[in-house]
């Protein structure tokens, strides 16, 4: 079974900062790792290439410092990775990203199963796994917790609701998004790391990619990042003290305040 | 303090640093509070290799490197004294089959030990014999191709939780300390049953038991060396395993170290952070410097075993006594810093000066080792 999987570098603490004066998020001195929820995705690919043989590959777009996350992914057991490179890609929005991930995809070559994180720790869209879906034209389950059954030809997964689950047979080649419920990632072996140091990593650049110029980048980005700001902190509530029907005339009143 | 690391080296103490915040921390109050082996905790170390560090590449492992070891056991200590001896004691039963194996002994058991299929342990303590290891009663009788074993070691660390063990036993009583010899005793051999399971101040999650050798019958290819060798055995080793102590009480005071500086930065009195007071600057200032001080002695003396330097008693000597002594001075000012809450279990601190005594103990009491060093010294001057 040939996998592969989409993971997105992304800065390491929740609470990235934002300079108040060109309102873009301050990234010095923040460590960048692999978005968490994509660990999960990595560790599936993994545990599904043991069952069933094959490979995995490791695909993100990003700067040459996300060459990082690929090694780890590989320090992981996934066997090679693809860095999307260009500036002819920057300011892409989950559009452009996800249409130039689902190019370098086909580029890489045949596939059997995408398997992307549910979402990215800082954009949290959840967007980009289904866009890659519709682009190369293939079903996508999200919010995978199970891979009940695979052959190479179809899937049977269990995908998570806010209660319960749904249970979804799907053929092959599909893409899946998965939450923090399927596996527990794992931490990479020595033998890992050191072949992680020396591996090959692959880049993709607009020039061997030949996407549609109109489709990618800042230009090919339906939207954009308008203003991004701190929301101010919500104030304290203010508790009514008293009988229910006081309380009640109480509230009546208060509410009659605001409207005047 | 930058000690130019190699990129191998770092990446072993990052990965073992990943394995001591993911799993050992988390897991350190339980293992405390239950004695029970952390086996699960071990997995994750033998499928990251972090057995293979100390065994060579020809044998499954990465190269026999005690530096290695000292950077892993630090950084497991770091979160837990116990957990790490675990691992720790494995390296200690296995230096002897790596040091002393023949070619035959080393195929049939570094390869699992390499991989973490199976913990080893070494077994010289008996009742009466501690730190004076002559006063050895176990025996091992020759008859035919077997040795027989009879007797009783005690305070044996990984004992009963080990699958492979090295054993001291005497040949010939009369020779004293030239009689003794080491053997490898695989458990399960009829006639090798595991006593009392001791309930410890400190390091708890390891376990810590009786041998016993009732008409133990084992193949006579499994003495390792020679007959007579086993204290040779038994010194070489403990010179490999010293620094791993060392590393291991320099890991709890790094620990204990990390936790009193954040909760001075977080505790306030008297309307201001702790960590202002001058008091508090000074013991923070003395701890961190006996810290580094005593990980320039671990390395160092890691280091020179590495590069084959041939006598080393002294130097593992003194890195063994100086970093459990600073283990223990720092571990009880952590505690200090913590005040009323240090003393209290719910808080991690207290467990510190737990793990950090048996580090003056094990592998020769501190007193032993000032002994060791002061005799090397003596004769270094008298030549």
């Amino acid at each position: 079974m040939n996998i592969v999987v989409c993971v997105k570098q992304v800065p390491e603490t929740t609470e990235v900062r934002i300079n108040p004066e060109t309102n873009t998020l301050m990234r010095e001195g923040v460590k960048s790792i692999i978005n968490p929820f994509d660990m999960y995705a990595i560790e599936e690919a993994v545990r599904l290439k043991e069952r069933f043989g094959g490979k995995v590959s490791v695909v993100t777009m990003g700067p040459p410092q996300a060459d990082g996350a690929l090694r780890e992914a590989i320090s992981m057991g996934a066997d090679e990775g693809f860095l999307v490179c260009d500036r002819a890609f920057a300011g892409s929005d989950t559009w452009a990203t996800s249409y130039t991930l689902a190019g370098a995809i086909k580029k890489i070559g045949e596939f059997d199963l995408i398997i992307c994180g549910k979402q990215a720790s800082d954009g949290d869209t959840a967007q980009v796994g289904p866009g890659i879906s519709t682009h190369l034209n293939i079903p996508q389950v999200t919010y995978v917790k199970k891979i009940e059954e695979a052959t190479d030809k179809v899937m049977k997964v269990e995908r998570m609701l806010e209660e319960g689950f749904e249970i979804i047979e799907t053929p092959l080649p599909a893409l899946l998004t998965v939450v923090k419920e399927i596996n527990e990632p794992r931490i990479p072996s020595l033998r890992g790391l050191m072949k992680a140091k020396s591996a090959k990593v692959t880049t993709l650049t607009q020039k061997e990619l030949q996407l549609d110029p109109q489709q990618i980048g800042l230009c090919g980005s339906p939207t954009q990042v308008v203003k991004i700001f701190t929301p101010t902190p919500r104030v304290g509530g203010q508790m009514l003290t008293g009988e229910i029907p006081d309380i009640a005339k109480q509230l009546v009143d208060l509410v009659k305040g605001e409207v005047n | 303090m930058d000690y130019l690391l190699t990129d191998e080296q770092k990446m072993i103490k990052e990965l073992a640093h990943k394995i001591a915040e993911d799993k050992i921390r988390p897991a350190a109050a339980k293992y405390d509070i239950s004695e029970e082996y952390p086996w699960d905790v071990l997995k994750v170390m033998a499928e990251s290799d972090m057995f293979g560090l100390f065994i060579p590449e020809e044998y499954g492992g990465f190269a026999n490197s005690v530096m290695n070891l000292c950077l892993a056991t630090e950084e497991f200590s770091r979160a837990c004294g116990g957990i790490a001896v675990c691992y720790a004691a494995s390296a200690l039963g296995t230096f002897p089959i790596v040091l002393f194996g023949n070619d035959e002994q080393k195929k049939k058991y570094l390869p699992d030990l390499a991989k973490g299929k199976k913990v080893a342990a070494f077994a010289i303590t008996e009742p009466e014999a501690g730190s004076d290891a002559s006063g050895i009663k176990t025996t091992a009788k020759k008859e035919g191709d077997y040795y027989i074993l009879n007797g009783l070691k005690h305070f044996i660390t990984n004992g009963g939780d080990a699958e492979t063990y090295v054993v001291i036993a005497m040949t010939n009583k009369e020779k004293g300390a030239r009689g003794a010899s080491a053997f490898i005793v695989e458990k399960g051999t009829p006639g090798f049953t595991f006593g009392k399971k001791e309930d410890k101040f400190g390091i708890r999650a390891s376990s810590t038991r009786e041998l016993i050798f009732t008409d133990c019958k084992i193949p006579a290819k499994n003495l390792l060396a020679k007959e007579g060798m086993g204290f040779i055995v038994t010194m070489r080793t403990f010179d490999m395993s010293r620094p791993g102590v060392a590393a291991q009480a320099l890991g709890i005071a790094q620990g204990a170290l990390e936790l009193a500086v954040k909760y001075v930065r977080e505790r306030v009195q008297f309307g201001k952070s702790i960590s202002s007071f001058q008091g508090i600057q000074w013991m923070i200032a003395d701890m961190a410097t006996e810290v580094e001080a005593a990980r320039g002695l671990v390395y160092s003396t890691a280091r020179m075993v590495d590069a084959g330097c041939k006598d080393v008693s002294k130097e593992s000597a003194m890195a063994k006594m100086y970093a459990s002594d600073v283990a223990m001075k720092v571990t009880v000012d952590a505690l200090q810093l913590f005040g009323g809450y240090g003393y209290m279990k719910d808080y991690p601190i207290e467990k510190y000066v737990r793990d950090a005594k048996i580090t003056q103990i094990y592998e020769g009491t501190n007193q032993v080792q000032r002994g060791i060093i002061a005799l090397q010294i003596i004769k270094e001057l008298a030549k």
